[in-house]
Formats: structure tokens, sequence, C-alpha cells
């Protein structure tokens, strides 16, 4: 590790009354807070409280228009992620910026400022090695990024601002796509290396477990502005919620009703599905689903679970087994889906269930646009029919949107995710859904809804198949869980007899 | 009697080889340049055009100066300078990079045809071969054999490139640009800066391309030289799943596919004759056919590329 050039303490943040307006709107006003040195510092706040915009104005993305950043007790002008790195803050994005198409020693190369112009591999090999050996994961070097699973991913992130010796690191929402293990891992080596005085933390998240285990202090943000700030040990869960939402709001919580499952709908025999890469991913699959459950698959990403869920959404060709829906084999056509009623709530939906271009109205009318009661007579498309019925959908799963004519890809995460969970679940007429990560990077309150959607339709009848990385979550909902790892399924109990402990055993294989 | 005449069927492997290091050179030069253009995401269909400026520019600097070297710079100048144009075009917002690309076709051609006019009587110096044939004495071996130094720069070209790609600072900056424009950024890179570059550096080999067709093989200056080898080369970049050294061996079995039909014909097989013209093309067709399967995903295409801003 390169440790040698900078001080071993990390420097004070401060930010002194920042404003960042962007034409008329004011995304934060006023908004001052300090990351003490070898501190674990939380920002909370709603989807849209101007979190992301004020720390992209610490990472110099934005120049903020009014206010001081102060970094060791001097104000500076972060123009760029460049000089950010220069003052040595780091940030680990929502959004991966590792590059697909390069391996992870690339990747991890390309972030650093003083890239020779001509790489000696051998050299730079045997440094990450020994970089690799302090760092709290390993991740494969010669490995390409785009065949590693969403959990690597983040934890190339994460190694790479390690790399790079960031001393004050800033953390999006990182452990949304990792294993409650896997997060308490990283959270608590990274909460080890706060203890030590090596590493100041300001982390962006959702989960108020991971803010009283880890962190030290919380700042809260509200509608742009500061709505309340304080040590973690001096506050409650509920007075931080409330100081987020403005007023003590309950979540609606549906509750599980007692019910004796129907029988079999969707039934996978010994399915088998290759990576990208040709390699098995899915390895002889078989399992049940039956109306009026919810069965939960754990499993550490990237052990077959994303390929599972293509080839239940006809994404991806099964190279061995078959699916049956009630009885009869599915092939995933647009005519047996209709027939059965089979719905898919895949993961990242802009990207699997939408066409990003098109209207939110187009978008909900995917399944239905060319037959009656939205097709006139069955056969002519109709614009003004396809817009009442997004309208009406759009009204009642609130989706947030300019209008029903709105390209479904300028919408926020959590309204895309209710834009397509309209169009899946709305009807009412679904048999079976898949649910990928249904409420990856979603904020309390759409977690919250699409949580009481998931159990309304159990209670329906309707068999859901939920795969899902985050175990909290799982086993809140599932009726019975099972374990996925390596592309098998090497665990399965009624969630009322499952062992937490065995489960993650399982999981790490 | 022709050459491959006497030496009866041998004539034709032969002259295969030598159209493949003849007649692949340009490809080689051009899909080169399209290669690095596209690993850093943007597509450059003027090369066509930057082909035929390269070709009279340096043709007409060569019979001005009686230098062909001269000429040879000079065309891979202007071919810097058309690309640099179709960097800014392409970039704006908005604006589509393949309709850019056929704007700069015609702008090009247009263009070289205007100045080309007084060229087409002259006569200029040539660039000069080097007989790797002198051992034998068949002429069909010494002519196959007679190769031009740049086909031996465009063979460097392509394996410095794969170094530059692996392992070089800015050839991870291009194929960042090229992958992830947004993670691009993120590290502080210019993708303006980079993407201009890139395309620049591509022109200019294009360019160099161009003067070889005026100056080396066929050698002589008409509107009609350049025969959209610009346009085959982007697909010959496809074809080499955007991998340089892909690019030399797909430049060279178009080049010799090219040869097929004319070797024919002087061994005496003048029937079909343009169906064997038409061999480069057939074979491209067959080998996509075969290489591509939708199992496997296009390997090596760069994310960015065809993604609009």
């Amino acid at each position: 590790m390169r440790s040698d050039t900078r001080h071993s303490t990390p420097p004070e943040l401060e930010l002194v009354k920042v404003t960042k307006r962007f034409g008329s709107f004011t995304a934060n006003e006023d908004v001052s807070f300090k990351v003490e040195p070898g501190t674990f510092h939380a920002l909370l706040g709603e989807n849209g409280a101007g979190k992301s915009t004020i720390v992209k104005c610490i990472m110099g993305y934005h120049a903020a228009d009014d206010g001081d950043i102060i970094v060791a007790g001097a104000s500076r002008d972060i123009r760029s992620p460049y000089d950010a790195c220069k003052l040595g803050i780091g940030m680990v994005y929502q959004h991966f910026t590792v590059v697909p198409a390069m391996t992870v020693a690339e990747n991890l190369i390309l972030a650093r400022p003083d890239l020779p112009l001509f790489i000696n591999w051998k050299k730079e090999y045997s440094r990450l090695r020994e970089f690799l050996e302090t760092a709290p994961f390993q991740v494969p070097l010669e490995a390409q990024i785009s065949e590693l699973a969403a959990g690597q991913k983040q934890k190339v992130e994460i190694l790479k601002q390690l790399y790079l010796n960031s001393q004050i690191l800033i953390l999006d929402e990182p452990t949304s796509v990792l294993t409650p293990q896997e997060a308490d891992e990283v959270l608590g080596m990274m909460r080890r290396m706060v203890d030590d005085k090596k590493l100041s933390v300001l982390i962006i998240t959702h989960k108020f477990r991971e803010v009283t285990t880890y962190c030290d202090e919380i700042t809260i943000l509200r509608k742009g502005k500061l709505a309340g700030a304080g040590k973690v040990k001096d506050l409650t869960t509920s007075e931080m919620a409330s100081m987020m939402m403005g007023e003590q709001r309950k979540g609606k919580t549906i509750q599980k009703a007692e019910l004796k499952p129907g029988a079999t709908v969707l039934e996978l025999r010994d399915v088998r599905a290759n990576r990208d890469n040709g390699i098995e991913g899915v390895c002889g699959v078989s399992l049940s689903v039956r109306a009026g459950e919810i069965v939960g698959i754990a499993g550490i990403s990237g052990n077959g679970q994303r390929e599972l869920v293509e080839v239940l959404d006809g994404q991806r060709p099964a190279t061995g087994g078959e699916v049956r829906v009630a009885g009869e084999p599915f092939h995933m056509t647009r005519a047996e889906i209709s027939k059965h009623q089979i719905y898919v709530l895949p993961e990242e939906p802009l990207r699997n269930a939408c066409a990003p271009l098109m209207s939110v109205a187009e978008n909900i009318a995917l399944r239905t646009f060319d037959r009656p009661p939205l097709a006139i007579a069955g056969t002519l498309l109709s614009d003004s029919r396809v817009r009442a019925n997004g309208r009406q959908w759009i009204e009642r799963f609130n989706v947030k949107t300019p209008g029903p004519d709105a390209a479904i890809g300028t919408l926020s995460g959590g309204n895309v995710q209710r834009a397509v969970l309209a169009r899946e679940l709305g009807p009412g007429t679904a048999k079976a859904l898949v649910a990928a990560n249904p409420c990856f990077g979603l904020d309390f309150a759409a977690v919250d809804f699409i949580h009481s959607q998931l159990l309304a339709a159990r209670n329906n009848g309707v068999a859901v198949l939920l795969v899902c990385e985050d175990l909290d979550e799982l086993l809140a909902l599932s009726d019975r869980v099972v374990v996925m790892n390596g592309g098998k399924l090497v665990y399965e109990a009624p969630v009322a007899e499952a062992n937490i402990r065995e489960i993650g055993e399982r999981m790490a294989g | 009697m022709t050459d491959a005449e006497s030496l009866g069927w041998w004539g034709v492997p032969i002259a295969v080889l030598g159209g493949a290091l003849r007649g692949g050179t340009p490809f080689l030069l051009v899909s080169a340049g399209e290669c690095l253009t596209e690993k850093s995401g943007k597509t450059n269909l003027g090369l066509e055009g930057v082909l035929l400026i390269g070709a009279m520019t340096a043709y007409a600097v060569s019979v001005n100066t009686g230098n062909p070297w001269a000429g040879l710079l000079a065309a891979g100048m202007a071919g810097m300078v058309l690309g640099f144009i179709h960097a800014v075009l392409a970039q704006q917002p908005k604006v589509n990079d393949i309709a850019a690309g056929i704007a700069m076709i015609i702008f090009g051609s247009g263009l070289a045809f205007f100045f080309g006019k007084a060229y087409i009587q002259p006569v200029a110096e040539q660039l000069p071969g080097i007989e790797f044939g002198w051992w034998s004495s068949h002429p069909a071996i010494r002519s196959a054999l007679r190769i031009c130094p740049l086909f031996f720069f465009g063979v460097a070209v392509v394996f410095l490139m794969q170094w530059f790609f692996e392992s070089t600072r800015w050839g991870l900056f291009v194929r960042a640009v090229g992958d992830k424009p947004d993670a691009a950024r993120a590290m502080g890179i210019s993708v303006w800066g980079v993407r201009t570059c890139s395309i620049m550096a591509g022109s200019f080999l294009a360019g160099l391309a161009g003067a070889y067709l005026s100056l080396y093989y066929p050698g002589s200056w008409t509107e009609k030289i350049s025969g959209g080898q610009g346009m085959i080369a982007v697909a010959l970049v496809i074809f080499a799943r955007w991998n340089p050294v892909g690019c030399l061996w797909a430049s060279l079995l178009f080049g010799g596919a090219q040869a097929l039909g004319p070797a024919l014909q002087s061994v005496g097989i003048s029937s079909y004759y343009y169906l064997f013209n038409a061999s480069p093309y057939i074979l491209t067709l067959l080998v996509m056919v075969l290489t591509c399967t939708n199992k496997k995903q296009l390997a090596g295409q760069p994310g960015a590329l065809g993604a609009s801003s």
C-alpha cells in the first residue's frame, strides 16, 4: 500500500452553509456539517433530499453556488474529482464507475492519478497482490468486470478507493448489493480503519442498523436542508426517522395472512444455464413454488441467481432441464406468458424491463397494448387508450412522473420500479411472479410500498419467487427460504424453522 | 504470356500472397486507424473521404516536390485535419457519429475531386518498394514479393497499438472512454480530448493509406481510387473484434481474396470472373456467420460505441 506520502490522520472535512441551485430549483440550502478526523459519519435522508448533490459538491462534480468546503483547515476550490483525490477524498458511487471491458487489475491501476506512461504489469501485479494482502476482501485481479456480479463490482469500487489511499471516503449506499455478512465484513473493516484513525467515512445509507452499529455521528437532510444532526449514541432510530420524514409516518404493513399454500404453480426441474462467458452458472436447479407462498432464494451475488432469473424471464436460454407452469412446459413465449399469467420484476428494471426512451404509459402497456381492451378490435393500436390506461396505473401506484408521456428513462429508480410493478401486478391476474432484488437502492417509502405489494400478491394466491441479496428483507417476506451457492440449491427450510447461522454458512459455501 | 502462366497453377497462390501484401496494406492502415477510433467509442465512416483526400494530397505534393515521402507526410496531415473536423462534429450533443461520418465522406471526396482535377494527367514520383524476391528468377514471385515499406509500418502499428491498449496510460484511457465514458469522467479523464486525439490519429493512418493508393498501388490519382475501402475497413474492425492484430489478419485475408479473381483469370479461368472478384465480400460474410453465435456476446465491442453523447 502506498501509505508513505500522506500524513497518518485523515484531514478534517467541514461544509459551511453550502447552497447549490439548478436553475430555479434549490437542491441544497445552507447545509453545514463537519466530519471529524477518524469518525464514521452518516448522511441520512429520503430519496431526493439532496444527499447526492451535496457529496457531488464535495467531489467537485458541481460547484457550490454559496458556502465553503473546508478541508484540513483551509477553504478549498474543488473543481473535479481529481482535485478531491489530491485532497485525499474518494467516493464509492451508487452506480458503478468501473469499466466493464477491463480487468480488475486494469481498473485499479486506471484510478491512480500518478499512473505511469508505460505500465510495467509485472511490477504492478506484485504491488496489487501486496495491497490485496492487506485488503479486507479479495477479488480475482485477472477477472473482467463484466463477468462479476454486482456485489463483487462494489467490492472493486471500495478496493479502488483504498488502493488510492483515500483518507476521507464517501460511500453512497455501499451495502445495498451486499449480503448482511458481506456488509458487516466491509463496514466492520472500515470501522476498524476509522478506529485506527486511518480513515474518515461519510456514508449515505437507508439502513438504520448500519447507522446504529457503525456510525459515530449523523447529519440528516430533508428537502435539501439540514433537518438534524447529532451523535448516534444520543439518538433513537425513531427520532432519526422522524427527522428524516418530517413527521412521524407509519409504514403501512400488510400482515402475512395465514394461508395454506395451494397447488404448485411454478416448477423448475434440473434447470441449467450458462454465464455470459459460456461457463455453467446454473447447475441443475429444481424448485417448486405453490400458489400463495413466497419462496426466497438467498445467496451471495454471483452464484447463479441472475442467470436463473434471466432464464425465467426469457432473456437467457436454458441449456438443460425444464420449467413447468401449472403442469405444462413453459418456454417464456409471449403467448404462454399471457396464458399462464407469469410476471417478472427483474433487477435493474430500467435495463431489463423497460424501453427507456418510450413513455411511461407505453411501458406500462408493454404486455397488453396489442390486445383488447387496449387495442381497438384487438388489432389497431390506440394511443389514447394506452395513455388513459397509463394514467390510471400511475395514479394507483403513485408513480411520480411529469406525465404519462414522459420517457420512463427520466424517472428515478423508485418510480421506474413502481411503474413496472403496476404493469406486472396491477391487473391482479398474475398467477406467478418472479422478483429479483426489487428494493435495490430504493428509499424507505418505496421499499415499504414494494414489500406490501409483494405480500398482497401472495395473500391473493400468487406464487412468488423472490431472489434477494438482502437477507433481512428475504426472511421478513418469505414463507420458505432456499440458499443458492455455486449454481445449486444447497439449503431449504420453511422460514419459521430457518436457522440464520446455517443459512449464512451455506451462503458462504 | 503473363507472369502467372509461366508458373502454371502455382501462380494462383503466389498471386494471392502478393495481393494480400500489396492490396492488404491500405486495409491494414485504415482498419488500424478505425480500430483506434472505435475503441474510444466513436465511429468514423468519414475515413473513406480521408482516403481520397490523402491520395490526392500525396499525389499533388509528390508531383510538385518530386518527393513521395513529403507526399506521404502531407497525406497524413491532411487526414488529421479532416479527422479533427469529424471529431468536433461527432461530439456535438445530439449529433450521430454515423451521420457526421457520411457528411465527411461527401465533404472529403468533393474536396479531393475539386483540388485533384489538375493532377489526373501529371505523373508523380512513386514510393519505393523493397525487393524480397531477388533470389528468384520468376517475375511473378519477384513482383509478389516487392513490398512497400508502408506494409511493415502498418504491421508495426498494429502490434504497437495492441501494446498501447494493454500497457500504457493513454491506452487504458482510450479503452475506458470507449467503454464507459461516465467512469472515465469520474476519474478526471477528458472524454472529449481522448476521443479527439483518437479520431485524429486514426485519420492520420487513413491518410497514409490514401498516399499508398496513389503513390504505390495502383499508383495513380483517379477519382475512383478508394473504391469503398474506407467503408470496408469499418467492417474489418468488427470482423477483427476491435483487436488491432486481428485487423492485420483481416486485412491480409481481404487483400488476398481480392487478388483471387485476376489470378484465376491469368491461369485461364475467366468464367465466373465477376463472381471471383466478389470473393472478399463472400468470404467476409462467411467468416462473420461462422464466428458469430447468439450465445457469445460480441466480445471486445466498446460499450459506448453507437451511444449518443
